[in-house]
């Protein structure tokens, strides 16, 4: 449900955010903003400027009009961010619904198993409630007891059920999920309004959002160069004054409204309208993505992460080794190796065990059903022999570790070959897993060969790493695996760093150690033992399918529970952090065309010769009237906001690419863009203008 | 402009990349404890002057401890120029007999000498007594410029220690820069200065009679000492009222050109000082270029502008205000310098030049005297600048900002953005109140849009620790007296402790390591962007200013419009 | 408390250091070596009577003198001032015409002779005491005259103002100019 992707301008949002850009009007609403603050005050300003005409009979069409682009301007700015909670809005209204109304059979005396039923808001911390095949999960909580598949598509949208069992790393689970089958004893560790699913709805909603440091740091510079210019365009009016009686002019060049025009052009309005707007955007791009960040504090730390520790399983190998290759002993024929080792590996479900008959049948064709005709039995697999394999009639064939198969056939007298032991050491040596495949006729032991399973890492993950690295960021992969293995798959995959045999310990030190060297560290993480790991890291994003304690430690939550969204959070980190930079160079640098729109037309009389006045030279647009200059130059304030709603929304495009590179890019597109565009927007829109007799 | 001339300002910029490793390197090397040549010369001067203060030079203050030291000992110099100014009549060393000057006189010009602004609303040879000249202003020539340095390096500590809380030792600072820096130097320039003929005496001033049979007086004094320091501190008071178009003050075309270049060199050579301070002596030289930049720019535009056919006065050779031994070129390499360095001395007077002349000076000292600036004083503000670069730039490559390792957060944009807005709102309400107020526009010298640029040219002046003046303005009244002490405060402390504050907060940040995902400081493309920053928060601001006062004056005279 | 002690002395010694020692050294040093200059640059006129410095323009109103630039201050020393005109001043206007044309009246030149731009306006000190070797020549035939000069005086006299023409120090630094004061001494010592 949360994935399901919306286009910018649905229309149910659109609707809805219209009638929200005018509740927005209310004074406490506008004063969150001050930049947008200061241009309301300028529209009531100029509104009482135009009914004080009106009573006196001085109505000007001219001033009208701008007192109405000046309310555009606060509505689009409102509509803006209205558009973008109303994502958030849909969003929250889909998960109440599944909150609302479930009851809960409480065990009062747990273990005894004595039921009640209360409603699930009634539900305190430490109450154990058993859910069974149907029932609505009523609250968050930890599986005590038992062992049930859950759909958790309520939250995630993935409709294919999980395991939740007591115990272990799968402990945990959400308010509002629903049990498919089996039972469980849940203990509830959250309060009511403060579950998963409460936060989640919260954050949603953005009814929670709260400033992050550097959105208040921009808010900071935008309040002051809104105070600066104040001071210009306050101050103009006194020099005004001079210059009027130093031309020889007897009345005022700068009413009220046009004052306020020129204000509301020099302040970032730009910014400033759709400040909100992009930082709620970034929080709604995570949650399309199946993200939650419990704040949008650790949405603009993804951005500045500079090292990534990333667990090995899941996100840079497949998580399962694979048979890659059969290697024949001396005077074996590779065939009857694969055949053997095949055979073994039948009715070994393991993933291991599925890639050998895989294999098998892929190099030598050789087919399942082929060996049903003897009397079989499967050998499983067990920590003391760690071998598994298969007896067929007097045959018996045994697959493991070297060592284990080296006592094995030395056990019978054999000799282990030296081709085979030199054959285990490379592929060892390479990081892979070596499986020795002996085969034990008549008290006799043959070493067929060596089965080469590999950690297969993903397609096209270096040269996402590369990517990353290009962007300044550094990969360390964590793996439980021996630092042989490790160096091999850190080789393969690209990774800068690796961390073998990694412990919960370890990690932590290891991101403490990045933080005392001024690194900002995002890991992954889902068991309990990875809580300390979680809270540590700048970022830490839980799996959905991870402990409680996980999912509290971290700061965001993944619901695919899938370790490669890190790199993509990072990107919304980025992106989000970009957005606000980009449109705030796009904003100050629109001013300059406005300059030379609107002082040449304020100042058109003054000091003039023969009709036109000494300044009209900075007229460099050639614009038609004083009046169109103004309102062409107020009207392209305005629509600018519109225009940019998709951007701000969308978020500027990401690359991975080295900072000074993107600087650039940035730095033209919306730096020397912002300059250029308004001289061309300002033009088109005063011949307009001049088309329609606005002026 | 003849070829000489050309070749002369050829020399100026090329000493000025030559020196500026050499002085700043060795002025790095004071302040980092490092040993020079003068080490054992004033090594022991320098304890002899710790044990008679009581200053332990061990000590390391935290930002606030630094402030508090800085302004308690501003105010002392405050005191004694306000002291000295009311009661040289009754005080030795006042052959001419000078009387006592009004309150607010004295108010003024010690908030001047203090703030390193060096505003003259008096005329110093019939003024002030030789006591009063060289115990009151000289020594807060000295320290002034020496506060101005000390800040700037507590600011590069702050940004160089890697973690820390202190910023360094204020008494070691100021004592330092004088004692191994300015003094040296000074003594070295006053020499030169008198052998072109720069008076240097505590004589009475010498009667004469003229060729035609007229008694003429010659004004004598210890100019020199004073000169070579109100250059190289970037003060910028001259010992006689029409400063250094006197030619007892700047008396060759070689005087002239020693004096212009030193009023850049300590500044420009600060930026390697810092470079070597923060450990990366590029970053010094990208603050350079951008200065460099700047100045080049201004200068073509003031000397285009000023060769321009003037078809009020008839002339593309304008040298209403200027001395035949300096011509065009020489006064307008001056006129650009001493306002982009806070400095305000003047070879020529600046309410003569041609409108764009006069703007371009206007807009140097608007940006913020951040371009060189004034001793140390341009280094601080200019790195406020660099503070909302930082920002804006970090943002746009998606990454909460670093300067050199260090966060830029709320708070330093917060206090930067105090540190532009202060001299800002003291130009533009300060000027507003002057046109509004018969008090205001009854000193006017000139009438129409100049006479608006007088006005504009003295509350930018004042809020930018200038000093120098559109002189057709009659300032010794109390409106300007009081408006313009209150502008020279502001634009002095409303920057220096905002700097201060933000090297506290430096301080006390992780150092984060730079990686390829932030944007380099030292490249072509922050320069671009720092100047970008300056133009538009800097330039943007006063545009509707300045196109009523220099922008309309031009045009104006284009088409022979006189007032 | 403790600051404000360390302040005060800290501060007497600076004054002691900068404001005293400091001047009285370059006053020892510059007089010294360069006394003539340190006090002043003073001449002596023919009955070794102080005329003046060399380095402070004088005001000449005698026909049989070369004229100093404008003044805005009349030549006054104690204390000098400039005019402080802007480049649209009605009355600079106005002083300019007036110069321009009393300049040509006075030296009997042609009312369309350039007059050099440094005997228009008033320079910035008002005590500049040079002036343009054009602005010197352009006076010479009037001082010859008025002096009575005979051919080969008026040769002497043009010889000395060409002499008297400084180039630009070092051959770099500033633009030829002419001491008014010395040249007229010279003038006067020619007799």
């Amino acid at each position: 449900m949360l994935s399901q992707s919306q286009s910018l301008f649905d229309p149910t949002i659109t609707r809805r955010a219209v009638v929200d850009a005018f509740s927005k009007l209310n004074p406490l609403v506008q004063l969150k903003n001050p930049v947008m603050f200061i241009v309301a005050v300028g529209a009531v300003l100029s509104t009482m400027t135009v009914l004080r005409d009106v009573a006196s009979g001085t109505f000007s069409g001219f001033t009208l009009q701008i007192t109405l682009w000046l309310w555009f301007t606060v509505l689009f700015a409102n509509f803006a961010e209205a558009i973008a909670e109303g994502r958030g809005k849909a969003q929250a209204d889909t998960l109440r619904k599944t909150r609302s109304g479930s009851t809960a059979r409480l065990l009062t005396q747990y273990p005894s198993l004595t039921e009640h039923r209360v409603v699930a808001a009634e539900l305190k911390v430490g109450d154990v409630v058993l859910c069974e095949a149907g029932d609505n999960i009523p609250g968050d909580g930890e599986v005590i007891q038992g062992i049930a598949s859950v759909n958790e598509s309520a939250i995630t949208g993935e409709s294919a059920p999980v395991i939740r069992e007591a115990g272990g790393d799968r402990s945990a689970v959400t308010g509002g999920t629903q049990v498919i089958s089996d039972c469980i004893y849940v203990r509830i560790t959250s309060e009511q309004g403060d579950s998963f699913l409460d936060r989640m709805i919260a954050l949603v909603e953005g009814a929670q959002r709260q400033k992050t440091p550097n959105e208040i740091a921009l808010s900071i510079l935008l309040a002051a160069l809104s105070i600066v210019f104040l001071l210009a365009v306050v101050t103009l009016k006194g020099f005004a004054y001079y210059s009027e009686i130093a031309s020889g002019l007897t009345n005022s060049l700068l009413s009220i409204p046009v004052l306020i025009a020129l204000l509301v052009c020099l302040i970032p309005t730009t910014i400033g309208g759709l400040l909100s707007a992009i930082g709620i955007s970034g929080m709604d791009r995570l949650i399309q993505r199946n993200v939650i960040a419990t704040s949008g504090r650790a949405v603009e730390a993804a951005g500045d992460v500079d090292v990534l520790l990333l667990d090995k399983t899941g996100t840079i190998t497949f998580g399962n080794r694979m048979a890659s290759e059969f290697i024949p002993a001396n005077g074996v024929d590779a065939k009857r190796l694969a055949e053997a080792a095949q055979r073994s590996s039948l009715a070994d479900e393991t993933p291991e065990g599925r890639s050998i008959v895989v294999l098998a049948k892929e190099l030598f064709g050789i087919r399942g059903h082929e060996n049903t005709e003897h009397q079989t039995t499967f050998i499983p697999f067990t920590a003391q022999t760690r071998m598994s394999g298969v007896d067929v009639g007097i045959r018996s064939i045994r697959k493991g570790a070297a060592d284990a198969v080296i006592k094995l056939v030395e056990s019978y007298g054999s000799v282990f070959p030296a081709d085979v032991k030199r054959a285990v050491e490379d592929i060892a040596k390479t990081g892979g897993t070596p499986l020795v495949v002996a085969e034990i006729v008549e008290n006799k032991a043959v070493v067929l060969g060596v089965i080469h399973l590999k950690d297969v890492v993903k397609g096209g993950i270096k040269e996402r790493f590369a990517e990353l690295r290009k962007a300044g960021i550094r990969t360390v992969m964590i793996t439980g695996d021996n630092p042989l293995t490790a160096a091999a798959i850190a080789a393969e995959a690209g990774v800068d760093d690796y961390i073998a045999e990694a412990t919960p310990e370890i990690k932590l030190k290891r991101i403490r150690d990045e933080q005392a060297q001024g690194h900002l560290v995002a890991m992954v993480g889902d068991g309990t033992n990875d809580a300390p790991a979680l809270a540590q890291a700048d970022v830490g994003v839980a799996m959905n399918s991870g402990t409680q304690a996980a999912r509290e430690a971290g700061n965001m939550v993944d619901l695919d529970n899938n370790p490669t969204k890190l790199l993509e959070v990072v990107e919304i980190g980025k992106q989000l952090l970009m957005t606000r930079g980009s449109l705030t160079t796009f904003s100050i640098a629109n001013d300059v065309a406005k300059y030379f729109a609107i002082i040449p037309a304020i100042f058109a009389t003054l000091y003039a010769t023969n009709g036109t006045g000494a300044l009209s030279a900075l007229n460099i647009m050639r614009l038609a009237t004083p009046e169109s200059a103004i309102l062409s130059a107020i009207i392209f304030n305005a629509l600018i906001i519109v225009a940019l709603i998709p951007l701000a929304l969308r978020g500027v495009a990401y690359k991975p690419l080295p900072a000074s590179t993107l600087l650039w890019k940035n730095f033209l597109l919306y730096g020397v863009g912002g300059i250029i565009v308004p001289f061309v927007g300002i033009k088109l829109i005063d011949m307009l203008v001049v088309v329609l007799h606005l002026v | 402009m003849q070829t000489t001339e050309l070749l002369q300002i050829a020399l100026y910029f090329g000493l000025l990349i030559i020196l500026t490793p050499l002085i700043g390197g060795f002025m790095a090397k004071i302040f980092t404890g490092e040993k020079t040549w003068l080490t054992p010369v004033l090594t022991p001067v320098e304890g002899f002057i710790y044990k008679l203060s009581g200053v332990d030079d061990r000590e390391e203050m935290s930002w606030k401890q630094y402030a508090c030291a800085l302004l308690v000992f501003n105010l002392l110099g405050f005191l004694a120029v306000f002291i000295l100014m009311l009661t040289q009549a009754a005080l030795p060393l006042n052959p001419q007999g000078v009387t006592g000057t009004s309150v607010l006189l004295a108010l003024n010009t010690a908030v001047s000498f203090m703030t390193n602004t060096n505003w003259q609303a008096y005329s110093g040879e019939a003024a002030l007594s030789y006591l009063t000249q060289m115990v009151g202003l000289g020594v807060q020539n000295f320290v002034s410029a020496a506060t101005g340095i000390a800040v700037m390096v507590a600011l590069a500590r702050g940004i160089a220690r890697k973690q820390g809380t202190s910023v360094g030792n204020f008494w070691v600072d100021l004592t330092r820069s004088t004692l191994y820096i300015l003094l040296p130097l000074s003594l070295l320039l006053a020499i030169i200065l008198i052998s072109q003929g720069v008076v240097q005496s505590f004589g009475s001033y010498v009667q004469t009679t003229t060729l035609e049979g007229r008694s003429q007086m010659i004004p004598l004094g210890a100019a020199a000492s004073q000169i070579a320091i109100k250059q190289l501190g970037t003060n910028g008071g001259g010992f006689f009222g029409v400063n250094s178009a006197h030619p007892f003050e700047n008396p060759t075309p070689f005087s002239n050109f020693l004096q212009v270049f030193s009023i850049l060199m300590l500044p420009a050579a600060l930026t390697y000082t810092y470079g070597k301070i923060v450990g990366s002596v590029k970053q010094g030289w990208t603050l350079f270029a951008a200065m460099l930049v700047v100045l080049l720019i201004v200068l073509g535009v003031s000397l285009w502008s000023e060769t321009q056919y003037n078809s009020v006065l008839q002339t593309a050779h304008q040298m209403e205000g200027k001395e035949q031994r300096f011509g065009v070129a020489n006064s307008m390499l001056w006129g650009m310098t001493t306002t982009v360095a806070s400095n305000g001395s003047v070879n020529a007077m600046h309410d003569s030049f041609s409108p764009l002349a006069g703007g371009m000076a206007m807009l140097n000292m608007m940006l913020g005297e951040v371009i060189f600036g004034g001793v140390g004083a341009g280094m601080y503000g200019m790195l406020m600048f660099v503070v909302i670069t930082v920002f804006i730039a970090g943002l746009m490559v998606g990454r909460t900002p670093e300067y050199l390792g260090k966060k830029i957060e709320a708070f330093e944009v917060q206090m930067a953005m105090v540190a532009i807005l202060a001299p800002s709102a003291v130009i533009l309400i300060g000027t507003m109140i002057a046109v509004l107020i018969p008090q205001g526009l009854s000193s006017l010298n000139n009438q129409g849009p100049h006479g608006f640029s007088e006005i504009l040219y003295a509350f930018t002046s004042a809020a930018g620790n200038n000093g120098s003046a559109f002189g057709g303005l009659t300032v010794d009244t109390p409106f300007y007296n009081i408006a313009l002490s209150l502008g020279m405060l502001i634009g002095r402390f409303g920057v220096i402790l905002p700097a201060l504050a933000i090297a506290g907060s430096l301080v006390g940040k992780k150092y984060t390591p730079p990686s390829l995902g932030t944007f380099p400081t030292d490249k072509p493309l922050f320069v671009v962007l720092l100047l970008a920053v300056i133009g538009i928060v800097g330039a943007l601001t006063f545009f509707p200013a300045l196109s009523l006062g220099p922008i309309v004056e031009h045009l104006l005279m284009n088409s022979g419009k006189i007032f | 408390m403790k600051t404000t002690l360390i302040a005060f002395r800290l501060f007497l010694v600076m004054t002691l250091l900068t404001g005293v020692l400091y001047p009285l050294a370059v006053t020892g040093l510059g007089q010294g070596f360069f006394s003539h200059k340190a006090n002043g640059s003073v001449l002596q006129g023919l009955q070794n009577k102080a005329i003046g410095s060399e380095l402070l323009a004088q005001k000449f109103d005698s026909v049989i003198y070369f004229q100093s630039r404008p003044s805005a201050c009349d030549y006054g020393t104690v204390a000098s001032s400039a005019s402080n005109k802007g480049p649209t001043s009605a009355d600079l206007q106005k002083t300019a015409q007036e110069r321009r044309t009393t300049f040509r009246v006075h030296n009997n030149l042609a009312s369309d002779q350039e007059v050099p731009s440094e005997m228009v306006f008033a320079s910035g000190s008002g005590l500049d005491p040079h002036i343009s070797p054009e602005a010197a020549r352009l006076q010479m035939s009037r001082v010859a005259k008025a002096r009575g000069c005979n051919e080969e005086q008026t040769q002497a006299l043009k010889q000395l103002v060409e002499r008297s023409v400084k180039s630009p120090q070092f051959g770099m630094f500033g633009i030829p100019r002419v001491n008014v004061l010395q040249l007229n001494r010279a003038v006067d010592a020619l007799r």
